[in-house]
């Protein structure tokens, strides 16, 4: 068990030191390189705070009120007689500040584990949205990561039912497919995506698995990390540290 | 007269032909199969730059740290030096031009984000100073005793 | 609020983008195409294989038939959040998606049918066309004119002609069949391929939705045959004694029911018993899924899946169909029964398989929109799935001022 102390100082270490120098100048700085984003999410480090799903609200232009989101942070308490009770209020966009998941307030003494896992786009390597759309309004850009067309979706929604993972919706106001996209305009600009920068404790971490000397995609190389739904062979660049069978 | 069979076939080529047509004026010409083949690069290439054009809003600290470098020095030192500014403060966006002034952000929910009180030892949350909402000064702002740039300073 | 949200219920645990993204409006879809193809394999019936039976039947069903594949794409622009866009389906096609096929699909089939009627009724077009010629009074002009452009120039009326007419009709009528059933396989594929979705996920689904489009299609045709010819006696012995025509009239019109019905019967009974192979797979393999789909099917959906499609929707039909002595009220009763049955499945499809969340553990359930309050609303509600509803006899009615359907 580490001290307070030590894992406030981990996190900063994850936040401020892992990448943002060495990443800021290396992206995109490759000219003629394409990049393959990967993003490492460490549930233990998460705490439930929702500062990613706000940041991602406000970064990505989706309307504060509406009950969507491109990102969200999911939580399980796993009760001692083995009962998972899991939810997601707003997609956490206010953060988890009471112990009531699903209104149900669990007795500390009866919570056997209990952790937050936050949830983005996969932006899989086989992408069974993109494969689906019917008038090419959705795609994989050269760097793997999948995009919509605003212009061009006739908004039919296959595309929302053929994700495993719940990623997508319609803007409310664009009336189009929505979904995370790695803040792309962030990472074009040699950017971090909003949510990694709002979090303080570095469970979200993002990479590119082309890059040898990237610390994150070195974790995902040397580390036990996990997909999220394997068997649905879409081949997900969201990797999981602290993975647990629960989690849906 | 001995080909009227075929006439409906005719009217068929016909509607295909005007489709095609049509395509022409209407797909705009970057549309296309592209690096990832047709069934994953099927697209029109102009949207990529439209979404690498896409505002940033959220600057990051060390856009703040060259003008507000006293606040910035101070809360580095101290544990919540691992929030980024626009957390509180709001996406700076083009501050100082637009916005002029940013609000910040004192309620009780947000610090409550990170510390009310969960009971959840398998996460970071357990690491954190926890207070429970309903008995920890119920109806009072946390900033008007703690100070969030320097937390461990002790309360004003 | 996020489209969906207007009519979803949430319970349990579900992702936060999750709502019924595919509500009533999905439903009509697979309907309308399936009655389509349904009617048009009747039609083939005749013409293809020679049941004599069936004649009565078949240039009703041909015609009624391109009216239902002019309201099959209704649906799909009351559901898109973009309906002038749907023409990118056209214009920048996709293929590795099922529903970019709609495009070909639906055209070669619409190619087919229309070119079908027009062999069969092509004496009919050119006799009025000469009939017209000439004539006074605008109303007489335009129709004149609509009979000359549905000619398409073609007036040998020689008997050579008309021979390869017929023979043309027996190729288009063959052709029509594969198409036709490919129409609503695609229809089924859409469903069945979605590999994230556990309940759709099954290569039967196109069989399944193949087997019960004919059986949709042959008991709307009657149902409409039944109505239409029972008004226009109705109306002839108006002043006469109504409801009261020769006995054998209504005696030939039985045995068009008879015939026909027996067809009903049999693709009912391959349908069912595709659909219960399924139920039954899923139950015995009971894989990760199985849990939540148990209670789905056996709890929550039961009702409307037991009693309302296999109790009303398939077994009352049957015993009606097979019981000795079948009457015209009965007969009546069946197809009603049989059309509720097939609405059914299609709900339980479409509405069943996104009642229950990605997460396995949780519920969504559908509140359809009764009372519109915005065109969100009146589209994706009640009223919105009655104006698709209708449609096909707005069709119909418009397309039997050009070619009466039904001589008596």
């Amino acid at each position: 068990m580490i001290s307070r102390r030590e894992f406030l100082r981990l996190g900063l270490a994850a936040s401020a030191g892992i990448g943002l120098s060495a990443f800021a100048a290396r992206a995109y700085s490759g000219k003629g390189r394409t990049p393959r984003w990967v993003f490492l999410v460490d549930t233990y480090k998460c705490v439930g705070c929702g500062l990613c799903v706000r940041a991602c609200k406000l970064e990505n232009e989706i309307p504060y009120e509406v009950n969507a989101t491109r990102t969200w942070v999911e939580r399980y308490v796993v009760k001692k007689d083995g009962v998972v009770v899991a939810d997601a209020p707003l997609g956490a966009r206010d953060g988890f500040t009471r112990n009531d998941p699903q209104g149900i307030i669990v007795p500390d003494a009866d919570i056997a584990k209990a952790f937050f896992v936050p949830k983005l786009c996969n932006q899989c390597t086989n992408p069974p949205c993109v494969q689906v759309c019917p008038v090419g309004a959705t795609y994989q850009s050269p760097d793997g990561v999948v995009l919509v067309d605003r212009t061009w979706c006739i908004g039919c929604g296959y595309c929302i039912m053929a994700c495993p993972y719940g990623m997508r919706f319609f803007h409310p106001l664009y009336k189009t497919a929505e979904k995370c996209n790695f803040c792309y305009h962030r990472l074009s600009a040699g950017m971090k995506p909003a949510c990694v920068d709002a979090c303080p404790f570095g469970a979200r971490l993002i990479g590119d698995m082309k890059d040898e000397n990237d610390p994150v995609a070195n974790i995902i190389r040397t580390e036990r990390v996990t997909v999220l739904k394997e068997e649905f062979g879409t081949k997900p660049n969201v990797y999981y540290l602290n993975y647990d069978s629960v989690i849906r | 007269m001995k080909g009227h069979v075929l006439r409906p076939l005719y009217v068929v080529l016909a509607l295909v032909a005007l489709t095609f047509a049509a395509r022409a004026f209407v797909v705009p010409p970057d549309f296309g199969a592209h690096e990832k083949g047709y069934m994953y690069g099927w697209y029109r290439k102009g949207n990529e730059a439209e979404w690498k054009a896409f505002k940033v809003k959220h600057q990051t600290r060390s856009y703040c740290e060259g003008c507000h470098t006293e606040e910035y020095s101070l809360i580095m030192k101290s544990p919540h030096g691992i929030i980024n500014c626009e957390n509180c403060h709001g996406p700076a966006r083009d501050h100082p031009e637009a916005p002029l002034k940013l609000g910040i952000d004192k309620s009780r929910a947000l610090c409550l984000r990170c510390h009310g009180y969960l009971p959840y030892k398998s996460t970071g949350r357990e690491m954190i100073k926890g207070i429970s909402p309903e008995e920890h000064n119920p109806d009072v702002e946390c900033v008007s005793c703690h100070s969030p740039h320097n937390p461990l300073g002790g309360l004003s | 609020m996020v489209h969906g949200e207007a009519w979803t219920i949430k319970e349990f645990f579900t992702y936060p983008n999750e709502y019924i993204y595919w509500s009533i409006q999905i439903v009509m879809y697979p309907l309308m195409t399936g009655l389509v193809a349904g009617a048009f394999v009747l039609s083939s019936l005749y013409h293809v294989f020679e049941r004599k039976e069936l004649k009565k039947m078949a240039k009703f069903s041909l015609t009624f038939s391109y009216a239902l594949l002019l309201s099959a794409p209704l649906p799909l622009l009351f559901h898109l959040l973009h309906p002038l866009r749907g023409l990118n389906v056209f214009f920048t096609p996709h293929f590795t998606s099922a529903i970019a096929a709609f495009g070909v699909v639906f055209f070669s089939y619409a190619a087919i049918v229309a070119s079908e009627i027009w062999f069969v009724n092509r004496r009919l077009f050119v006799e009025s066309a000469l009939r017209l010629r000439g004539a006074e009074g605008i109303g007489n002009k335009v129709k004149g004119f609509v009979y000359r452009m549905c000619s398409l120039g073609a007036y040998d009326l020689s008997d050579e002609a008309i021979r390869k007419d017929e023979r043309a009709v027996r190729f288009l009528a063959g052709l029509g069949i594969p198409v036709a059933c490919f129409l609503h396989g695609y229809a089924g594929f859409i469903f069945g391929s979605v590999k994230a979705n556990a309940l759709w996920m099954t290569p039967l689904m196109p069989v399944i939705f193949i087997m019960s489009a004919i059986v949709s299609g042959i008991a709307l045709c009657m149902l409409t045959y039944i109505i239409v010819v029972e008004l226009r006696r109705f109306r002839l012995n108006r002043g006469r004694k109504p409801w009261m025509s020769s006995p054998e009239a209504r005696g030939t019109e039985m045995n068009a029911i008879k015939m026909t019905s027996k067809y009903l019967v049999f693709f009912m009974l391959f349908a069912v018993s595709l659909e219960l192979l399924d139920l039954v797979f899923r139950g015995y393999t009971a894989v990760k899924h199985w849990d939540i789909l148990r209670t789905v099917i056996y709890e929550r959906d039961f009702f409307s899946i037991f009693v309302l499609q296999y109790g009303l929707g398939n077994l009352l039909p049957l015993v009606i169909f097979l019981l000795p002595g079948l009457t015209l009220k009965r007969a009546v009763a069946g197809l009603i029964l049989v059309l509720l049955g097939v609405f059914m499945m299609r709900w339980n499809v479409v509405i069943g398989g996104q009642s229950f969340s990605l997460t396995l553990s949780g519920y969504m359930h559908y509140n359809i929109p009764v009372i519109p309050r915005d065109f969100e609303t009146y589209k994706e509600g009640v009223f919105g799935a009655l104006t698709i509803a209708a449609s096909p006899f707005v069709f119909l009615w418009i397309l039997n001022k050009l070619i009466p359907v039904i001589e008596e």
